[in-house]
């Protein structure tokens, strides 16, 4: 991750070595500490007790002791199942998770990869993991699993759709689909004329945040869109028949997804990485100093955890939707929505 | 020195690629069980997405695993799971006429190869793909929606009118 802030000339295996540390680090990190502070804690405390208290000072070893007897249980596989997809089909949603973190910035030098087309980078490989929770459903052998990986599938499909023209809106007044200059664009840019604050894009696509946030909800298949885990209906959807360390891998691959959707969410309407340029008198990309390496991932880490309570805050207050109220509202009020956020977008783009 | 790395390494890249591309292509038509060859399709298409990467073709590479690995194989699993797709061997996926298929395919490598080394057996890579850069999108962009305007409107009208198609068919009232 920060390869480039040790020295520039690092061979380039350990630059590699660096970055996927780093990636490991970007992944797991967010997904305990979303597990700890929400699941465990603030639902807790949103249902009036105090959640787990007996693990390390306050529970804070919970998470350690969750892994450890996920670990020692038992790896099942059902005796229909197909054994062979039944085994990679969590992998394939977790390396999902990891592709994803590879387009984020944290800092000035500290990203992983400069993609150019990073924005689309990002929508094709979240798509991914819907190819692994559909072999997961299947290859469990279970009506159960299969309606679940089904609705998994329709669901993801549908709001895919909302999530991209969101992000166009974005696209179109960034003037790039590179995270990084998106970042840039919105740190480096002034509102009327007054640069105090940057121009988080959230001000002025505030509909096309709405529409991303929903989305991001919808994939994450949260409440209200847990449709395809609904426990009252099909038992725990495609993770039926997952035990022990696969299923493990579900869980964190859930809650990492959640923290690197944040993070992305974070650099599309929140500014990323950045502070407002205009504060320390940097106008280009190369003026920015070099210990924004170290203050941006905190900066993100700040942010994403501000973006990943919100999601959880709405995962632990609304019932579960309907399964055709869910497909009628991503067809019939996102994607109108966000057609027409486009076209304004569009409007006022050529307009100024 | 570090081009004629990186030359090799690409060459070996593609090698593995390419092998992993045709054993998908072949467990896809020999495999006796639906999903499994969907699957094996998804390892021929990723391995193209792979094929675009190493020719530093970023764009593409993205849009083929956005089409084809998110889109296109979800809609064929989502679409066989919920017909028709049962766990283990199925002995009667493969119907009488297969071997019509082969010279079918033979045919279409001819064609397909004569096209590619008439078209391009002039061009040369460059010498040095270290200084290969990504093309902009935005040149991307250019190219296709300055020129070819007019013919992107007309094919978004094609599909506008097969997903009205769709709805029409669908609906039952």
């Amino acid at each position: 991750m920060s390869a480039s802030l040790l020295a520039a000339d690092l061979p380039y295996w350990a630059q590699a070595l660096l970055r996927v540390l780093g990636g490991v680090v970007a992944v797991l990190l967010p997904a305990g500490t979303i597990v700890y502070v929400f699941l465990f804690k603030m639902m807790s405390f949103m249902q009036s007790r105090l959640g787990p208290m007996e693990a390390g000072p306050y529970g804070s070893l919970q998470l350690f002791a969750e892994v450890g007897k996920w670990l020692q249980k038992e790896d099942i596989t059902p005796e229909r199942a197909d054994r062979f997809i039944f085994k990679i089909a969590p992998l394939v949603v977790l390396a999902s998770t990891f592709l994803l973190v590879a387009v984020v910035p944290f800092g000035p030098d500290a990203w992983f990869t400069d993609f150019e087309a990073g924005v689309f980078y990002m929508l094709a490989v979240s798509s991914v993991s819907v190819l692994g929770i559909l072999i997961a459903g299947w290859a469990s052998a279970n009506k159960y699993s299969l309606l679940g990986g089904l609705r998994a599938a329709g669901q993801l499909i549908a709001y895919e759709l909302p999530m991209v023209l969101a992000v166009i809106g974005v696209i179109i007044q960034a003037g790039t689909m590179n995270l990084q200059n998106i970042v840039f664009a919105q740190n480096a840019g002034s509102m009327f004329g007054w640069d105090g604050l940057g121009n988080p894009f959230i001000l002025t696509q505030f509909v096309g945040f709405i529409i991303f946030m929903i989305a991001v909800q919808a994939e994450l298949t949260q409440t209200p869109f847990d449709m395809p885990i609904a426990e009252s209906e099909l038992v725990s959807g495609y993770m039926t028949e997952y035990s022990g360390f696969r299923f493990l891998t579900f869980f964190i691959a859930e809650f990492a997804t959640a923290g690197v959707f944040s993070l992305i969410a974070s650099v599309l309407f929140l500014g990323g990485w950045g502070i407002p340029f205009a504060w320390f008198g940097w106008d280009t990309m190369d003026d920015v100093d070099g210990w924004m390496n170290v203050v941006g991932p905190l900066i993100m880490v700040t942010k994403m955890m501000l973006l990943s309570f919100v999601i959880m805050w709405v995962r632990f207050s609304y019932p579960r939707f309907r399964e055709d109220q869910l497909q009628r509202f991503a067809w019939k009020v996102l994607v109108p929505v966000s057609l027409v956020n486009i076209m304004i977008t569009a409007i006022l783009k050529v307009a100024f | 020195m570090l081009g004629a790395d990186l030359l090799v390494a690409q060459n070996i890249g593609f090698s593995i690629i390419a092998v992993m591309m045709i054993v998908g292509a072949l467990r896809v038509v020999t495999v006796n069980n639906v999903v499994h060859a969907a699957l094996w399709l998804v390892v021929v298409l990723s391995g193209a997405a792979a094929q675009y990467l190493l020719l530093s073709a970023e764009f593409v590479a993205i849009t083929q695993v956005l089409v084809y690995v998110g889109a296109v194989m979800v809609l064929f699993l989502f679409g066989t799971m919920l017909t028709r797709a049962r766990i283990g061997a199925e002995n009667d996926l493969n119907n009488k006429n297969w071997k019509i298929a082969i010279p079918v395919s033979l045919l279409m490598l001819g064609v397909m190869s004569w096209v590619v080394i008439d078209g391009f057996a002039d061009e040369r890579l460059i010498e040095n793909p270290g200084e290969m850069t990504q093309v902009p999108v935005l040149q991307i962009s250019d190219d296709i929606f300055g020129p070819y305007l007019l013919p992107f409107w007309a094919l978004s009208f094609v599909l506008l009118i097969a997903v009205i198609g769709a709805i029409v068919l669908a609906r039952k009232d």
